[in-house]
This record gives C-alpha cells, sequence and structure tokens, in this order.
C-alpha cells in the first residue's frame, strides 16, 4: 500500500484549498492533493473582481455588500454567513495585496474598483463601485499569488493525484484514497481531517463556462456515502457565455458599460430592470434572455443576443443615463480602454468569434456556471450532517464545494471569490485547530478496497458504449430540461433520461487498458459522478414547487415564502433518495419582493 | 470538414519509441484543436492522452507542438491549420505518454526564481501597500504568464542546454524585479545573472512567437539585461 501521513489533506488546489493550506499549515501538517497542477484550477479563469466594501471611489459598506448578496440571493441566504463574508471580504482582499497581488491602481494608488451586476449604493440604488480587479484577470492573480504564497511556505503538494475516496472510521473522517495519475496506483492518505476545495460541476450542462475537470468528483462521493447535499436546484447560468462555446464574458463588461440589445436592436435590460438595467443579478438577465429570444427578438431569429461594447455605443447609454466619474464629470470609454481593462475578453471573441469587441458586438447567451449548493458547511468550514447542524468530525469544505449558505439562490458576480479566500481561511483555521485537538483515528481496513473494486469494474468491459456518448446525451438533456426555466414536464424527462443513461452506464467501456496517466478510465468515472449529481440536481429541482433566484419553474412562477424559505438537503439511499430541510437565517433583512 | 492528424504517440507501458499515428476526424472550422483531439480520444481512441482542463487558453495544460509551432491546443482554431495537422509534445521535457510530459523541471525552475513577493516590512494596518497607475504598469505584461511552458519549450538554448532556466522562469522573475512592492530586486538579478540565467537567451525571438498570451518576452528579457548591467547585481 502506498501509504501517506499527515494532519490534514486538502483536495483541490484552487483559491479556497491554497487559502486554506496557507492557514492550516502554519500549525499542521498539511497536503495538498489535486488532479491538476494548481495553476490550472478553475479560480484562475475568473475574470472581472472579487467584491469588497474598500470605499476606494466612493463610499460604501460591507453592510450594504451584504443586503446585495441577500437580495440577489433572492433571500435564500443565511444572513449571518453573508454579515460575515462582507465584512471580512474587505481585509482578506488588503491580504491579497499584501502578499503581491497586482490589482489595478487608482490615480492615488489604491485598489481600483469597478461596477458588478447586483453590487449597489443601498442608499441611491444605483450600481456601486466595489469589485476589486486585475484587469479582466483578477482570478488567475488570486490563483497565481496564493501559489507562490504556498511555494514561499513550503505547502507540501501532491500533483496530479485524483480525489477517489472520502476513509471514515469510528464517525470520524480519517483520510482520503487518491490515484496516482502518473502510475496508476492508488495511495491512502491517512490524516485527522480532510479538506474539499473541488470547485463546481458545471460539466453537466451542455454549453458552460466550466474546465472539462469540474465533474464534482467529491460532492458524488459524499451523496453516495450517505452524507447530504445541499440546495442542489440552485445552479446559476451566466448570461453572457460566448454564443455556443460558453465560455464566459465576464459582467465586467457591462460594469465598464456594456448593453445587451436583441434582434431589434433594443437595448431589452431597459424592460426587466428598469433601475439598474444591464447589471441585475444574472438570473434576471439570463431570464430576460431566453424570453427575448422565446418572443422571436433573438439576433437573426437565432438563440443568441448580443453584447456590445463598442464606444459609441456604450458611450451614447452612458449619456442618456447621466453616468459619471468619481470627480463628477461624464463617464464614457475608448477602445483603449477596452484594451487596457478587457484585453482576455477582447482576445476571447478575435481568437474564437473572429468578432472583434471594439467594433463589433459580441453573440451571447446564457451558460451554466456555478453551483450555489453543494457540501453543507458551517461558517467555519465543517460538513454538516444533518439540518440539525451536526458537524463531520473532520470533515471540511470551502469554495463552490461548499454551501454556507451566502449565495442562496442566486450568486451574484464576485462573490465567488469571496467566498473562497473568506471561507478557505476561516476553514484551514478551524482544521489546524481542530487537527491540534485530536488523534490520529485509525484506518478502516482495508481501506483502499473499495476504489479498486470500482475500478476494476469500470475496466471488466471488453466492449461497450463510450462514457462520451453518455455524457454528450446527460449534458444535452440537462440543458434542455434543467436549464434557466423549468417545469414538472421538462423535469420529469430529465429524470427519466438520467435514469436511463446510469442504467447504461453499466455497459460503458474504456478502450485505455493500461494503468499509466488513463485518463480515458479517469474521465469514465467522473461520468459517474456527474450522473449521481444530475439525478440529485433534477430531483432537488422537481421538489422545489416554486420560483427563487436562479430556479426559474413556469409552472410556479411566485416565489412562495411560506412553504419554501427554507434550504433543501437531500440524501441517496441506495436507490432512493429522501429529502430533509432547514430554515434560513434571518437576521436584518425580512424577505419583500425582488425588484432591480 | 474532414481533416487528418498526424499525432506522435507513446504508451510508456507498450513502446519503446515514440511512433507517429494518423486518424480521420470531421471537424468544424472553428472547432478548436483541443475539440479535435477530444473526438479522436472520445469516439475512436480512447488511449490517445493529454492535459486538457479551461479549454479557452488561460489554464496552461494543453501547450503541445502544432504543425512545428508550440501552441495550446484550445487556443487553435482548424481553420487556421489546413486539412494535414501533425501534432507532437512540447520539446525539452521528458515524455510520460503521448503529449503529456514531466512538467517538474519546469516548474523546479519557476521555482529557482523565488516566484512571491518579498517584502519583510510590516503592511500597513487596514489599508493597502500604494502603488502608483505607472508602477503597477512596469510589470503589467509579465503577470499574463500562465506557466504553460510554450515558451522554454520553444527555446532553441534551453534544447540545447536544459540547465538554462528558460523565458517563462525569467518572465516571473521579471513579474517580480520590476514590482516596486518587492524588495528583492538584488536577489533575483543575482540569480538571474548566473551562467544558467538571462545571458543564455540569444534573442532568437521563439519564445515570443509561442506565448499564447501574447507576452513580449524578449523585451522582458532586454528589461532584465539592462538592469543587470545598470548595477542592479553586487550592491
Amino acid at each position: 500500500m502506498n501509504y501517506h501521513k499527515f494532519d490534514a489533506v486538502i483536495v483541490g488546489a484552487g483559491g479556497a484549498g491554497l487559502m486554506a493550506a496557507l492557514y492550516a499549515s502554519k500549525s499542521a501538517n498539511v497536503a495538498v492533493v489535486s488532479k491538476l497542477y494548481p495553476t490550472r484550477s478553475h479560480t484562475g479563469t475568473a475574470q472581472g473582481g472579487i467584491g469588497a466594501a474598500l470605499s476606494n471611489l466612493e463610499e460604501d459598506h460591507w453592510q450594504w455588500h451584504s443586503f446585495d448578496t441577500v437580495k440577489g440571493g433572492d433571500y435564500l441566504v443565511d444572513q449571518d454567513a453573508a454579515d460575515i463574508m462582507c465584512r471580512d471580504a474587505i481585509e482578506t482582499v488588503l491580504e491579497l495585496e499584501h502578499m503581491g497581488l497586482p490589482f489595478d491602481r487608482t490615480p492615488d494608488g489604491k485598489i481600483s474598483q469597478r461596477p458588478f451586476g447586483g453590487h449597489t449604493n443601498n442608499v441611491t440604488k444605483q450600481p456601486v463601485r466595489r469589485a476589486a480587479h486585475a484587469a479582466d484577470r483578477t482570478g488567475h492573480m488570486i490563483l497565481q499569488t496564493l501559489y507562490q504564497q504556498c511555494i514561499k511556505n513550503d505547502v507540501q503538494f501532491f500533483d496530479e493525484y485524483q480525489f477517489m475516496d472520502l476513509l471514515v472510521s469510528e464517525g470520524r473522517v480519517a483520510g482520503i484514497v487518491a490515484l496516482h495519475i502518473d502510475s496508476g496506483e492508488l495511495h491512502v492518505f491517512h490524516s485527522k481531517a480532510v479538506f474539499f476545495a473541488t470547485g463546481g460541476w458545471g460539466r453537466l450542462w451542455n454549453i458552460t463556462s466550466n474546465a472539462h475537470s469540474l465533474t464534482g468528483d467529491a460532492p458524488a462521493v459524499l451523496l453516495r456515502k450517505g452524507y447530504p447535499l445541499e440546495d442542489l436546484e440552485f445552479f446559476q447560468f451566466h448570461p453572457t457565455g460566448i454564443y455556443k462555446m460558453g465560455i464566459l464574458i465576464t459582467e465586467a463588461v457591462r460594469g465598464e458599460g456594456g448593453v445587451l440589445i436583441n434582434g431589434k436592436g433594443e437595448r431589452f435590460m431597459l424592460k426587466y430592470a428598469p433601475t439598474i438595467k444591464d447589471l441585475a443579478s444574472r438570473d434576471v438577465v439570463s431570464r430576460a434572455i431566453y424570453l427575448e429570444v422565446a418572443e422571436g427578438r433573438g439576433v437573426n431569429g437565432q438563440d443568441y443576443v448580443y453584447l456590445d461594447i463598442r464606444p459609441d455605443v456604450v458611450n451614447k447609454y452612458l449619456t442618456e443615463d447621466g453616468k459619471t466619474n468619481p470627480d463628477g464629470s461624464p463617464r464614457s470609454i475608448t477602445a483603449a480602454d477596452i484594451e487596457r481593462k478587457l484585453p482576455d475578453i477582447a482576445d476571447f471573441c478575435r481568437t474564437y468569434l473572429d468578432v472583434d469587441p471594439v467594433t463589433q458586438p459580441m453573440p451571447i447567451q446564457p451558460t451554466a456556471h456555478y453551483a450555489m449548493g453543494g457540501v453543507p458547511t458551517d461558517v467555519d468550514g465543517r460538513i454538516l450532517m444533518n439540518t440539525d447542524n451536526t458537524p463531520l468530525p473532520g470533515g471540511f469544505a470551502a469554495g463552490e464545494v461548499a454551501c454556507v449558505s451566502v449565495h442562496g439562490a442566486n450568486r451574484l458576480g464576485t462573490n465567488s471569490l469571496v467566498d473562497l479566500v473568506v471561507f478557505g481561511k476561516r476553514g484551514g483555521i478551524a482544521m489546524a485547530e481542530y487537527c491540534n485537538q485530536v488523534d490520529l483515528p485509525p484506518l478502516p481496513e482495508n481501506p483502499e478496497a473499495g476504489v479498486q473494486a470500482e475500478i476494476d469494474r469500470l475496466m471488466a468491459n471488453t466492449s461497450g458504449v463510450p462514457a462520451a456518448k453518455l455524457r454528450k446525451a446527460m449534458q444535452e438533456v440537462m440543458m434542455m430540461n434543467v436549464g434557466v426555466f423549468r417545469t414538472d414536464q421538462l423535469l420529469s424527462e430529465a429524470l427519466e433520461k438520467v435514469r436511463d443513461l446510469k442504467k447504461q452506464f453499466a455497459n460503458v467501456y474504456v478502450g485505455d487498458r493500461g494503468k499509466r496517466f488513463n485518463t480515458d478510465l479517469l474521465e469514465t468515472w467522473e461520468l459517474h459522478n456527474m450522473l449521481d449529481l444530475a439525478e440529485a440536481t433534477t430531483l432537488s429541482a422537481l421538489n422545489r414547487t416554486e420560483s427563487r433566484g436562479g430556479h426559474a419553474r413556469d409552472d410556479y412562477p411566485q416565489r412562495d415564502d411560506v412553504n419554501w424559505l427554507k434550504h433543501t438537503f437531500i440524501w441517496q439511499d441506495g436507490d432512493n433518495y429522501r429529502f430533509g430541510y432547514k430554515p434560513v437565517t434571518i437576521i436584518n433583512y425580512e424577505p419583500k419582493a425582488r425588484v432591480y | 470538414m474532414r481533416v487528418t492528424l498526424k499525432i506522435k504517440r507513446f504508451n510508456p507501458e507498450l513502446d519503446e519509441k515514440q511512433h507517429w499515428e494518423e486518424y480521420d476526424v470531421d471537424v468544424e472550422p472553428n472547432d478548436q484543436l483541443l475539440d479535435a483531439l477530444n473526438k479522436v480520444k472520445w469516439y475512436d481512441d480512447g488511449t490517445l492522452t493529454y492535459r486538457r482542463s479551461c479549454a479557452h487558453g488561460i489554464c496552461g495544460s494543453d501547450a503541445m507542438v502544432i504543425n512545428g509551432r508550440n501552441r495550446l491546443a484550445c487556443k487553435v482554431l482548424m481553420k487556421e491549420l489546413g486539412k494535414k495537422v501533425t501534432v507532437e509534445p512540447i520539446r525539452g521535457l521528458p515524455v510520460i505518454k503521448d503529449m503529456v510530459v514531466d512538467m517538474e523541471p519546469f516548474f523546479a525552475k519557476y521555482r529557482a526564481i523565488k516566484p512571491y513577493l518579498i517584502n519583510d516590512n510590516e503592511p500597513p494596518a487596514g489599508r493597502e501597500r500604494y502603488q502608483s497607475v505607472e508602477d503597477r504598469e512596469r510589470f503589467d505584461d509579465t503577470t499574463k504568464c500562465i506557466l504553460c511552458a510554450a515558451c522554454t519549450t520553444s527555446c532553441p538554448s534551453f534544447w540545447a542546454n536544459g540547465q538554462y532556466v528558460g523565458p517563462a522562469a525569467i518572465v516571473q522573475a521579471h513579474r517580480f524585479i520590476f514590482d516596486s512592492r518587492d524588495m528583492a530586486r538584488h536577489e533575483r538579478l543575482e540569480i538571474m545573472n548566473d551562467t544558467m540565467g538571462v545571458w543564455r537567451c540569444r534573442t532568437v525571438f521563439n519564445c515570443v512567437e509561442a506565448c499564447p498570451r501574447e507576452i513580449n518576452i524578449t523585451k522582458a528579457i532586454g528589461d532584465v539585461k539592462k538592469a543587470i548591467l545598470e548595477g542592479g547585481v553586487g550592491g
């Protein structure tokens, strides 16, 4: 047996995992295990900014940020958690700067900030400059900076080791089993604690901004081991993905003045969000795009609309809206501003679309982007086993994989980065404290036997259906039926289809029969994870008979606070599932109608 | 359109040495080369092995030699490549399997330049370290690096001597040397002044051509050379 012993193992090396590693390794012996090289992690693709009420360019307060987060989440946000996140965001963003993060600067040398969807001055209701940014590669700079600090602090990495199983003994976490991708060997990491920071599972859908690696490995394993997942029905579709490809076009384009235009040349967000317009929260904008397309106002009768950042168009609307700079002068943008503030967006459009955003509008459609739900945790990253908040001893999670819940039914732009640094840090600190209080639990007997049996089963078929065929079918039905708008009928069809695919998965054939770097086997195993999450997501969506945030039911179009102001917990129990519910923590902001 | 991918293959469990295999595949003109490779892997030959993740040129996983040039498979479209496309692993790093190379020697060079902000002064309480827009601009270009290794593995000086730190590590050093908040300028310039440092660069410009982030690498190397000559070391 390939055996390693640590106080704690962190699974995933994106922003949450690295932040947890930096803090936990101050007082505990920590290993970071990732199926990628850390710098390949998906945090690196975040673009527009990280929200914090620094007030560098105009008045702002963390309480305003917290209210915006609660309202953006359609009142399903736990308000104690939102307060912690938005308060801690300020010191944590400053800490990132102190670590060396190259934020863009204001003329007086402070961290520069830009407007973003749903972030407002709570008095005037107008967009506020809250998103601290490094051009349109803020996530890249966060990931690089945190990895740099991990090198400086000698954090120990196991790169290209794929998490396969969580070990539990005597009711406590006892480590993980991981597959060393190069050799194909299983390794047992024996530890007091495990921290999941594996990100999301956007690859369940056909059109997604998510990397190929985002397959929900950790939540699927937890689900199969009998632990609950929370609020899976809330999955965000970002309004502006590149048409047909899903590659993200940051909300910062609209923050800088960009507008959405339908096939008739109309700025349609005026109808749906008269006050905040194109900077309404993402669920509102994605639904607006769907409705425009459904009513025949897509571009050229197709299923896309335009995102327009051309200076003449933007400046016309900035003037119409009376937008001003912090010094009171009228706001405007130039072609040079686009190249400087949005260089990657310009590059993506030129590379993938042959579109120059300086002179042409960008064709966009909503793209599967972010899991609001996930592994239930408390505000210190402790994994919860039930709706009574009983923690799983030694189990921690943060970042997209976790559901604290700070995003409720819809996440605000920039808050994913805030979430992963704030709760990555808090979880890392709590985990180190835990490790210093407990001894090492015994390993279960034959700890890798379960994983080995699963691999043997996958490799047993000598012919059959390729995983890619099943994956494509799953992604298509999830996109069509478990997308921006849902109905009982669409969801029931999807459930039937996903269950059929799960049956067909028994006949899956892995073409690569070798051990070393067998990514064919690993992609197949990842499909297994995604099918379980697809089933649980669809069931959760069927179960919630109301519309709230990112979960829009055509057959139940109203939010129903009487029956549904609560979090969903779902458990897998053999072939069956069961639900539980947990009240939303409400402190300062009573639910009210959500208008932008 | 139908294209032929001519791929340099190596399976460590079966092969003595690398060999070419050809695959015909139907693609759309706007498909990425990564899409074409995926079609082969998913529907034709599951043993074809390469790294990939974000699929839009940011994570840096899929640098390959494509029609003789170092590029990211997800950042080159089929319509640019013609009917016959050759695909090989990047050069100068040990091949593990097909396009997968051992990246550890590359990351060891990255770590050697101390790729982290060094500033022993206590940061100001409750606020950021200030930096002017002009000072921030000086190292903007080199912050874009995604460590894909396309530059270093296109460099004839690196092929000739694997001990050379290579363009990517110099880009990373530049990012800190020209950051007004960093205090280890001399230390890094000493590393760059080593015999395996910046002077091995013969300004062939392959790195500039290869960089998927369009970083002006030769300029960055020139900045570092100039800083050394202007007395940045030994002081």
